[in-house]
C-alpha cells in the first residue's frame, strides 16, 4: 500500500515537471473529428480541445468535497438529486465504510452529485463524445478500436467482478496520459441520455422507428464494438438520480483561448 | 392470352387472400382469452432446472407475481473450466415460470447491485412490443415492474435483449415460461426442464481456468461447448434425471441458442407425443425433434424398460465432443419382450488384415498447466479421471462386476506400476484376473498427455485404499519410450 502511494507520488511529481500550463492532475486533449459508435447528430463528431482528469474521482477526493458541501451528505441530499443507494457504502455522512480504499474510485454517486462536484472545481462532466474520444485510445494509439486486443481487454473487465475496489492509477495509462477509463468503474457523462437506447436492442437498429431514438442514433457504426455497445446500453439504462456500485466519474475542463 | 392468364391468376390469388383474411377474423373473435377474469393474487413458484413448478391443475386465472433476480456470477462449465455466466435467477437456464392461460403476470425484474450491466427480458409468451424488453430495461441495483396477460397456451422461451443481445444470450440469459391451457396439461408422472445452449470461449474446449467469452467465435457460430442446462454434466451421473418403469415422462425442452439449432433425441426411446415447437400441434412417434434457437418443444413418453437413456443433440459431435449429453436413469423390472439385452456373442472375422485402429493424431497436446504439487496432481488427476475413466471404472473405482475391473484395492493395479502406465498409454485387450475375478474386455488406448497420465494414475494410486504411489511424468515417459 505504502509502495503504491509512493508510486503515485512519483507519478505526480513527474507530471508536475513535464506538463506545463495545465491544471493539476489534468491532461490536455487535442480535439479532432472521429466516428463514434452512435453519433448524436451525424456520423462524424467533432471534439474541441479540452483538459481531462488523469484519474477518476477517488473516495478520498469525494470525501473532502462532501466535507465542504454538507448538502451532498447522504442524510442531507435531496431525494430528487440522488436515490436511496447514494453513498450506500458509507456508514455515516462523513464516514466511508472502513473496508473502502480511499484511493479506489468513488461509486454510488448520482449524476447530479457528480455534476456538482465538477462545478465546484470549476470543471464539468465530459460529454459522451469527449469521453468516448479519449477512451478509444490504448497505450500507444489514439484510436485503438481496430485492434482486437483493445476490445478483448475491455470485455475482460466486464467479466471481472468487484473491479470497483481496485486502486486508481495502477494499470497503464493510455496514450493521452489518462488512467482507468476502462477497468474499474463506468463513468457518468454530461449528456449520458442523449443517445437513447430503448433497451430493446433490436429496435435500436430499425431505421423506421423514430419514436425512441433520434435518427442518428439508430445505426451503430461498428457492429463488432461490443464494449462500446455495453457502454451505450448502461448509459441508456440510467436516470440522473441513480447511483450504482459500478459507476463513478471524472471531470473535464474547457481550454481557454 | 398471356394477359388473361395473369388476370385470372391474380383473381384467384385475391380471392384466396380474402378467404384467409376472413378466417383470421373469425379466429380472432374466438380467442377471448383476453377476457378471462382473474381472481386473487398469487406469488409464482419458480424452480431451478431440471425441476418444474407444480402444475396449474384446475386453478382459475390469477394475478401472478413473478420476482426474478438477475445475477452475473462465475460458474463451472466443465471440470477445471470456469465461466462468467449472466443468469436469470442464478441458474442457466433461468428459473422455470409456470402460468395458465388468462393469468395476469406482474413481472418484477431485479438487477443485482453487484452486476456490471443493464439487462431486460423478452418473453415470447408476451403479446406486446419487444415481449416486455422495453419496459423491463433495468440498470444494476434497480427493479422494473411490468405486467402482461397470457393469451396463448404453449411453451415459450424468454431471454435478455439488451445490446449486444447475442452476448447476453451466449452468456446464459434464457429460460422457459409455460402457459398451460385451461384445466392444465394432461397428468404425467415426471416432468423435467432442459435447455440447450451454445457457448463460445477464448480457450478451446477443455482448456482450464476462467475462460472469457469469445466474440469472434460467437459471430462465426463456432461453438466450443454445446450443453444442456448450462454446463457439461448438468444432467449426468448424480445429476441424471430419473424415472421408474411404467411412468410417463414429460420433458420441457428449450433451446436458448444463441446460434445452433438442436436435433433433440433420446437414445433408446421414442417420443410418444411431441408438441411441435411448444405449440398446440402434436406429432406422435417421433425419433428426433428439431428445436430452433429461441424455441421449445414439449415431449412426452412412457418408459417401458429399465436402463440409462442418453439425451443428445443428434448433431452428434456436439454430444460427444462439446457436452450436449444428458441421462435419464430408469429403474424397474426388465421386459425381455420389448428389449432382450445381449443374447449371445460370437467371433466375426471380416476379410483383411488384423484389427483396425481408429486414426489418431500422434501428437497429443500437452495440458496447458502442468501440476506443480502433489495436491495439484490429485486435483487434475481427478478431473482427468472423471472425464476419461469414470464411465467404466465408476466414481469410487469400484468398476462394474463382470464387465470392467475395479481400481479400488486392486491387486492387479498395485502389483506393477509400469504395467498400469502401459495400459493407460496403449490400452489392454484380453483376459486378466483382478482380486480373484476374471475379466475379458477391451480398454482402448487413452488420449491423454504424459502429464495427464501421471496425474490420473497418481490420483488412482492415492484413492480407494491403493498403494499411494506417486507417478511422475518421467516414469510415464520411460514406459512410453521402452
Amino acid at each position: 500500500m505504502i509502495n503504491q502511494v509512493f508510486r503515485l507520488f512519483i507519478l505526480f511529481t513527474v507530471f508536475h515537471t513535464s506538463i506545463y500550463a495545465q491544471t493539476k492532475d489534468m491532461v490536455f486533449i487535442e480535439g479532432s473529428r472521429y466516428i463514434p459508435l452512435y453519433g448524436r447528430d451525424s456520423t462524424v463528431v467533432e471534439v474541441k480541445d479540452f483538459e481531462m482528469d488523469i484519474y477518476p474521482v477517488s473516495n478520498s477526493d469525494y470525501l473532502s468535497f462532501v466535507k465542504n458541501n454538507p448538502k451532498w451528505e447522504k442524510s442531507q441530499v435531496i431525494a430528487l438529486f440522488a436515490d436511496k443507494s447514494y453513498l450506500a457504502n458509507w456508514d455515516l455522512d462523513l464516514k466511508p465504510n472502513p473496508s473502502i480504499n480511499p484511493q479506489s474510485p468513488v461509486n454510488y454517486v448520482s449524476w447530479f452529485a457528480a455534476k456538482a462536484y465538477c462545478e465546484c472545481q470549476d470543471k464539468r462532466l465530459p460529454t459522451v463524445d469527449e469521453w468516448e474520444y479519449v477512451a478509444m485510445a490504448d497505450e500507444t494509439t489514439k484510436d485503438a478500436r481496430v485492434k482486437p486486443e483493445y476490445n478483448a481487454q475491455i470485455l475482460a473487465w466486464y467479466e471481472t467482478p468487484r473491479t470497483n475496489e481496485k486502486v486508481i492509477g495502477i494499470t497503464p495509462k493510455n496514450v493521452w496520459g489518462v488512467y482507468d477509463l476502462h477497468g474499474l468503474v463506468w463513468e457518468w457523462t454530461q449528456d449520458f441520455n442523449s443517445v437513447l437506447i430503448t433497451g430493446e436492442s433490436r429496435k435500436d437498429v430499425d431505421k423506421d422507428n423514430t419514436l425512441f431514438c433520434g435518427s442518428a442514433s439508430l445505426n451503430a457504426t461498428d457492429l463488432m464494438n461490443y464494449a462500446a455497445f455495453m457502454r451505450y446500453a448502461i448509459r441508456g439504462s440510467l436516470k440522473a438520480k441513480y447511483s450504482m456500485k459500478n459507476l463513478g466519474f471524472r471531470c473535464v475542463k474547457d481550454v481557454k483561448d | 392470352m398471356k394477359k388473361s392468364k395473369y388476370l385470372l391468376s391474380s383473381f384467384v390469388l385475391a380471392s384466396l387472400m380474402l378467404l384467409s383474411c376472413g378466417n383470421k377474423e373469425e379466429k380472432a373473435s374466438e380467442n377471448s382469452n383476453a377476457d378471462i377474469p382473474v381472481s386473487r393474487e398469487m406469488i409464482a413458484e419458480l424452480t431451478s432446472p431440471p425441476n418444474v413448478p407444480t402444475p396449474v391443475g384446475a386453478r382459475k386465472a390469477k394475478k401472478l407475481i413473478v420476482e426474478m433476480e438477475i445475477l452475473e456470477k462465475e460458474g463451472e462449465m466443465t471440470d477445471g473450466v470456469k465461466y462468467m455466466y449472466w443468469t436469470f435467477g442464478g441458474t442457466v437456464p433461468g428459473s422455470f415460470i409456470r402460468t395458465r392461460v388468462g393469468d395476469e403476470v406482474e413481472f418484477h425484474l431485479q438487477n443485482h447491485p453487484d452486476n456490471k450491466l443493464p439487462h431486460n427480458i423478452d418473453l415470447h409468451a408476451v403479446t406486446g412490443t419487444g415481449g416486455g424488453a422495453e419496459s423491463s430495461f433495468v440498470s444494476p441495483g434497480h427493479e422494473k415492474i411490468f405486467s402482461f396477460k397470457t393469451l396463448n397456451p404453449g411453451l415459450y422461451v424468454y431471454h435478455c435483449a439488451t445490446a449486444p443481445v447475442g452476448m447476453h444470450i451466449a452468456n446464459g440469459m434464457y429460460g422457459l415460461i409455460l402457459v398451460e391451457p385451461e384445466g392444465g396439461l394432461p397428468h404425467v408422472d415426471k416432468e423435467y426442464y432442459i435447455m440447450q445452449g451454445d457457448f463460445y470461449t477464448k480457450g478451446a474446449n477443455g482448456e482450464r481456468g476462467l475462460q472469457p467469452f469469445d466474440m469472434q467465435k460467437a459471430v462465426d457460430e463456432n461453438a466450443d461447448y454445446v450443453v444442456f442446462n448450462g454446463k457439461v454434466g448438468a444432467l449426468t451421473g448424480d445429476n441424471a434425471l430419473t424415472a421408474k418403469v411404467g411412468e410417463t415422462v414429460r420433458l420441457f425442452v428449450g433451446n436458448g441458442g444463441p446460434s445452433l439449432v438442436s436435433s433433440f433425441h433420446v437414445i433408446g426411446e421414442i417420443f410418444d407425443k411431441v408438441h411441435i415447437e411448444g405449440g398446440e400441434m402434436i406429432n406422435e412417434n417421433v425419433q428426433t425433434t428439431l428445436i430452433p434457437a429461441g424455441g421449445a418443444a414439449m415431449i412426452e413418453f412412457r418408459v417401458d424398460v429399465p436402463g440409462t437413456f442418453i439425451l443428445v443433440d443428434h448433431s452428434i459431435f456436439r454430444a460427444f465432443n462439446k457436452g450436449a449429453l444428458g441421462m435419464l436413469k430408469v429403474e424397474g423390472e426388465p421386459n425381455k419382450t420389448i428389449y432382450s439385452g445381449e443374447i449371445s456373442e460370437g467371433i466375426y472375422l471380416p476379410e483383411g488384415p488384423g484389427i483396425q485402429n481408429m486414426p489418431t493424431t500422434d501428437e497429443i497436446v500437452a495440458s496447458e498447466i502442468p501440476a506443480k504439487s502433489f495436491e495439484e496432481q490429485m486435483e487434475f488427476g481427478k478431473q482427468a479421471y472423471m472425464q476419461t475413466c469414470f464411465a467404466c471404472h465408476q466414481a469410487e473405482g469400484q468398476g462394474i462386476p463382470n464387465a470392467f475391473p475395479p481400481l479400488a484395492k486392486s491387486d492387479y493395479l498395485n502389483a506393477d506400476v509400469d504395467r498400469a502406465i502401459g495400459i493407460v498409454l496403449n490400452g489392454l485387450t484380453g483376459e486378466i484376473t483382478v482380486n480373484g475375478n476374471k475379466y475379458n474386455s477391451v480398454m482402448t488406448r487413452q488420449m491423454l498427455s504424459t502429464d495427464e497420465v501421471a496425474n490420473v494414475l497418481t490420483y488412482v494410486y492415492n484413492s480407494w485404499g491403493n498403494s499411494k504411489k506417486v507417478v511422475t511424468k518421467a516414469m510415464v515417459e520411460k514406459v512410453k519410450n521402452n
